[in-house]
């Protein structure tokens, strides 16, 4: 690890002007990047510590809506009535990222800031329609997962939460990558008012992404035989040591049908 | 007085309250006055030339005590690392052995080869002198690929080994097994790669070397199964330092699985450098580090054949395998596909006559040596899979013909030069059947169907050869070190005793099992007696701790040695209680009289032997210590039966092991539940190396699977509850305490029931093999060329 300074914010504003500095950058549950500083893969030169920002913490129900703070764990949000109750989907897709020690660390903002290819959130947020809220707007998550590794934040921006419209039904199902453990493929189904909506992680060369064939095949018939007879193509599909882009396709499918049938 | 504390009893752990309460003491704990810390700049690829080096920043950085290239290795005239063995290939010529040096020098040959290294106050500060270091490398093509290499690859790792062969081996007379099979009424042949793993013990490596500046004796503290051999081979044939000038001390050590057998280059140059800078110098490797520089196991190719007449009965098994030895010859390296392999190619099989072909290929990766069963494990995995695909296309049960061949008088002669002292393989069979309820699969495969799963199950019947060995024995098969144990009793005043033993524990709990067999011998508390191990200042000489050999050769050591001293003890008895020595008895920690009550407790002759003012002086000396040394007759032959059961989603190719029932034949058993525990471990291995473990290469020879991102080591959770058995074994026949070895059964024994289980799970989609680790995506991938195949039809 090299040398940075450190510091640690108690407001959202303080946290901004402190990442306008030289060479500074956001820690939040530090779970990925404490790992690669370590490693001496990134050079911080002042580190800005979120967790001491209350605001950006909790978990909250407004009508319809569930407001996740950014700086709220995984472990937060597994155990939270109010997500389990309105999105069980979303519990149980927190309740199944690392082990216990990560999801006491780790944060819903740090994870969708980062957008590994890999990581569980962003398939919850474009199946939900989540809204990316940042200290200067509010985002859609279509408009803000860019692709691999980059998302719509500008420099010294952050997000500050999450804000999930309630769908009538959700489903996470992952499937582990054998070393890992991150998701070979998760899928992400809801049932929401504009229709059912399917979002992929782990998949896509490109990061997360909705499949339309599948939406409109469920939107159709919320069925898994309806699942059956949509081709998922592997074009596009990531391939690596544990797994090719036609297995990827297939887990897709498989687990998109296993989603409908939790959901019911 | 040794009851609950005897031979057969399951005593808790000792050394275990030190390491569940953060007690233990490993290298990495152990600081020096004055330490300074070791960087070692690695080779980022895998096969280059070193065209310029320039270390002139890195010398002035902060904190920088010493910057070392291998021009100054080969400027001080130190030795390379040596290899342990030498194989005779079938020319009778000697294996290719080129220099490895301890900093590269002219060349790199894998990614993680050191070339520099940096010593500086605190490894941070050796570490960013490390990044002003320039290196020009000359990019070369690598071989990575054996098979490649072996149809000749145009570029040589080592200009010694033209076509990268560092040798051609055979065993086993060809003809008659050629004629076997010119007369076989059927021929099964299958084609197996045994995976490549990463050892990944939970300790990384680590030493120090310290030179003392007054005495100009060395000592190295390191993480070690064998200090005495670490001695050995660095004393003499690297750094020239005799034995009594240099302590190697293995402390508590966490875990080895055979990557800490080896003498490494790291020892030899924190030893060396730390007389250079005149402080002591520590080096202790990271994760990412472990992967790149730690042997790696297993590695071999191998294409099978086995000879059959109508009945099923084996005629003959051809096996011509290309085994990976990396880029240099690690410590054992190359024993392991020949001796350790070949020699168990006969299994628990009568098989008349077999042959086996073995090419040691150079390749650009790190080196490649025994990893927990060494050779066993690839020559099970051979044969008892091709067993199984035999059985399969004779349309026989799995169990009923490996009944048809086994053997059953001993001693046997197998055709690979080994014999086989004792065994009862229909017992072993007979138990694994029993608590496995064998009879009624049929019934839990069709419910599983019910539910959508493939269910299966995969017998494996192993035999291994373990307490390497008779001296005279290995020294003829190219050993350059004899492989005896040593150990010394000593008495203390009082009555307690201090083992010195040269085993060395790194997980196997001998500070128990050692005590045990003391105990119970001199009928003295289990808590008076001390195991000491690791030290080569404190214990005489040792071979330490591999092969599964602790109990089997250190603990017949320990026998020998208690024997002489109750019997210099009977002498010192018979004086005390004016009896003659022939009619002294030694039994539950008394000498007696025999037929008489007359007697002394051990502790009273103890204290006679060193306050010896009612002694027998003209005849025995005082004091009361005593030093056998034991080298076995032969090796011992642990074997079993293990059986599998799994159930696969043919949705998603992921296998579910439902059961591992194993039934074990470790001969007498000293602490039931230490064995158990070895057998879990060793089973967990196993399923690690079928299911999970993968350590792949990139034609540039860049390590792929680096980290825990992409090498998948097994966790709890995917194990299934163990069911394992151990009891009513056929004891060793020639050692004392007719024991035979634990440690590896389970990593040898399981990957073939593994395999062997989902392949039965996959009966009706035709398919014959799927190469290990068996993840979900080959699982699928062969699913899913069957269907479409079993479609087209």
């Amino acid at each position: 690890m090299y040398a940075f300074d450190y510091q640690k914010p108690s407001d959202v504003d303080s946290a901004v002007a402190a990442l306008k500095s030289e060479g500074a950058q956001p820690l939040s549950g530090g779970q990925t990047l404490i790992p690669t500083l370590k490693m001496r893969l990134n050079m911080p030169e002042v580190l800005v510590d979120l967790s001491g920002i209350e605001s950006m913490k909790g978990i909250s129900r407004d009508g319809d809506t569930i407001h996740v703070g950014a700086a709220t764990t995984h472990g937060a949000i597994a155990k939270s009535a109010d997500i389990q109750s309105a999105i069980p989907g979303l519990a149980h897709q927190a309740s199944r990222i690392g082990d216990p020690a990560v999801r006491n660390r780790g944060t819903i903002g740090g994870a969708i800031a980062n957008n590994d290819p890999a990581a569980c959130y962003p398939s919850a947020c474009m199946a939900l329609n989540a809204t990316i809220v940042t200290n200067t707007r509010e985002l859609s998550a279509a408009n803000f997962f860019l692709g691999m590794y980059t998302t719509a934040l500008e420099e010294d921006e952050i997000v500050t939460a999450v804000k999930f419209p309630v769908p009538s039904g959700s489903s996470y199902q992952k499937f582990d990558q054998p070393a890992s453990r991150f998701p070979l493929v998760g899928v992400f189904v809801a049932k929401t008012a504009e229709g059912v909506r399917v979002a992929v992680t782990g998949a896509g060369s490109d990061g997360v992404f909705r499949h339309e064939g599948l939406e409109q095949a469920l939107s159709g018939s919320f069925s898994a035989d309806a699942v059956g007879g949509v081709t998922v193509s592997s074009d596009g599909l990531m391939k690596d040591l544990h797994g090719t882009p036609e297995y990827r396709a297939n887990l897709i499918k498989v687990l998109t049908k296993r989603a409908v049938q939790e959901i019911g | 007085m040794a009851k609950d504390f005897g031979i057969g009893e399951s005593v808790k752990r000792s050394e275990d309250v030190r390491f569940v309460t953060g007690n233990g003491k490993y290298t990495d704990d152990i600081n020096r006055p004055g330490q300074t810390y070791a960087y070692f700049l690695r080779s980022p690829v895998a096969h280059a030339t070193l065209d310029s080096i320039n270390i002139d920043e890195a010398k002035k950085a902060p904190g920088v005590v010493g910057v070392f290239t291998g021009q100054d290795i080969a400027d001080a005239g130190l030795g390379g690392v040596p290899c342990g063995w030498q194989i005779t290939d079938k020319h009778g010529d000697p294996m290719k052995e080129p220099a490895h040096p301890i900093l590269a020098h002219g060349k790199v040959r894998h990614v993680g080869d050191p070339i520099v290294c940096v010593v500086a106050d605190t490894y941070a500060q050796a570490r960013d002198a490390a990044e002003m270091i320039d290196i020009d490398f000359g990019q070369l093509p690598a071989v990575v690929d054996m098979k490649a290499a072996a149809e000749g690859n145009p570029t040589n790792v080592h200009d010694e080994a033209p076509d990268n062969v560092c040798y051609d081996w055979e065993l086993g007379d060809k003809e008659a097994v050629d004629s076997a099979f010119a007369g076989a009424a059927h021929v099964t042949t299958l084609e197996l790669v045994n995976n490549r793993l990463v050892a990944n013990p939970m300790e990384p490596r680590c030493c120090i070397g310290d030179w003392d500046s007054s005495s100009d004796d060395y000592t190295l503290y390191t993480t070690s199964q064998n200090p005495h051999v670490i001695r050995l081979l660095m004393g003499a044939f690297v750094l020239n330092i005799p034995e009594h000038k240099l302590r190697v001390y293995a402390p508590d050590v966490g875990g080895g699985f055979g990557a800490k057998i080896y003498h490494y280059a790291e020892e030899a140059f924190v030893t060396w450098a730390s007389k250079q800078v005149r402080r002591p110098i520590k080096w202790t490797s990271d994760r990412s580090e472990a992967f790149i520089s730690d042997a790696h196991g297993r590695d071999q190719v191998t294409k099978a054949e086995l000879a059959m007449d109508a009945e099923g009965k084996f005629l003959a098994l051809r096996c011509d395998t290309l085994a990976n030895m990396g880029a240099y010859l690690s410590t054992f390296a190359p024993a392991i596909p020949t001796w350790l392999h070949g020699t168990l190619l006969a299994g628990q099989y009568a098989t008349p006559a077999v042959h086996c072909r073995v090419r040691a290929m150079f390749t650009n990766t790190v080196p490649v040596d025994a990893y927990r069963g060494a050779g066993r494990p690839e020559a099970t995995y051979i044969l008892e899979r091709i067993v199984n695909k035999a059985a399969k296309e004779l349309g026989l049960d799995q169990c009923e013909l490996r009944r048809r061949n086994f053997i059953r008088d001993f001693p046997y002669d197998t055709p690979v030069a080994v014999q086989y002292d004792t065994g009862d393989f229909d017992k072993t069979l007979n138990k694994a059947m029993e608590i496995s309820d064998y009879a009624n699969f049929e019934q839990r495969r069709q419910e599983a169907a019910s539910r959508g799963k493939l269910r299966g199950i995969g017998l494996s019947c192993y035999i291994e050869a373990c307490g390497i060995a008779p001296s005279s024995l290995v020294g003829a098969l190219g050993a350059r070190a004899g492989l005896y144990e040593a150990a010394t009793i000593r008495v203390n005043p009082t009555g307690s005793v201090t083992v010195l033993t040269g085993s060395h524990s790194h997980g196997q709990g001998h500070e128990t099992t050692f005590a045990q067999v003391v105990s119970d011998a001199l009928g003295i508390p289990f808590e008076s007696v001390d195991i000491v191990h690791g030290d080569t200042s404190k214990v005489p000489f040792g071979m330490g701790t591999y092969g599964s050999r602790s109990l089997a050769v250190g603990g017949s050591a320990i026998v020998k040695a208690v024997d002489k001293v109750v019997e210099k003890g009977k002498k010192i008895a018979a004086h005390l209680l004016e009896a003659a020595e022939s009619d002294i008895v030694f039994e539950d920690g008394q000498y007696k009289v025999a037929g008489t009550d007359k007697a002394k407790a051990f502790a009273e002759v103890s204290l006679a032997a060193y306050v010896p003012h009612n002694y027998p002086i003209e005849d025995v000396e005082p004091g009361l210590e005593e030093t056998a040394f034991y080298d076995p007759k032969n090796f011992t032959f642990p074997a079993g039966a293990y059986l599998c059961e799994v159930e696969v989603d043919p949705e998603t190719g992921k296998v579910e092991i439902i059961d591992l029932f194993a039934a074990d034949d470790f001969g007498n058993i000293v602490n039931p539940m230490i064995v158990e525990g070895q057998v879990h471990g060793g089973l967990a291995q196993g399923l690690g190396q079928a299911m999970l473990e993968n350590c792949v290469y990139d034609e540039e020879g860049q390590l792929t699977s680096g980290s825990y991102m992409d090498y998948a080591m097994p966790l709890a959770g995917d194990l299934p509850m163990f069911t394992v058995s151990s009891e009513d074994g056929t004891p060793c026949t020639h050692n004392p305490l007719g024991v035979k070895g634990c440690g590896e059964a389970g990593a040898i024994g399981s990957p073939p029931a593994l395999v062997n289980a989902v392949i039965d799970a996959l009966r009706d989609h035709g398919i014959e093999h799927i190469d290990m680790p068996l993840s979900p995506n080959r699982v699928w991938s062969a699913i899913n060329a069957a269907s479409h195949k079993q479609a087209a039809e």
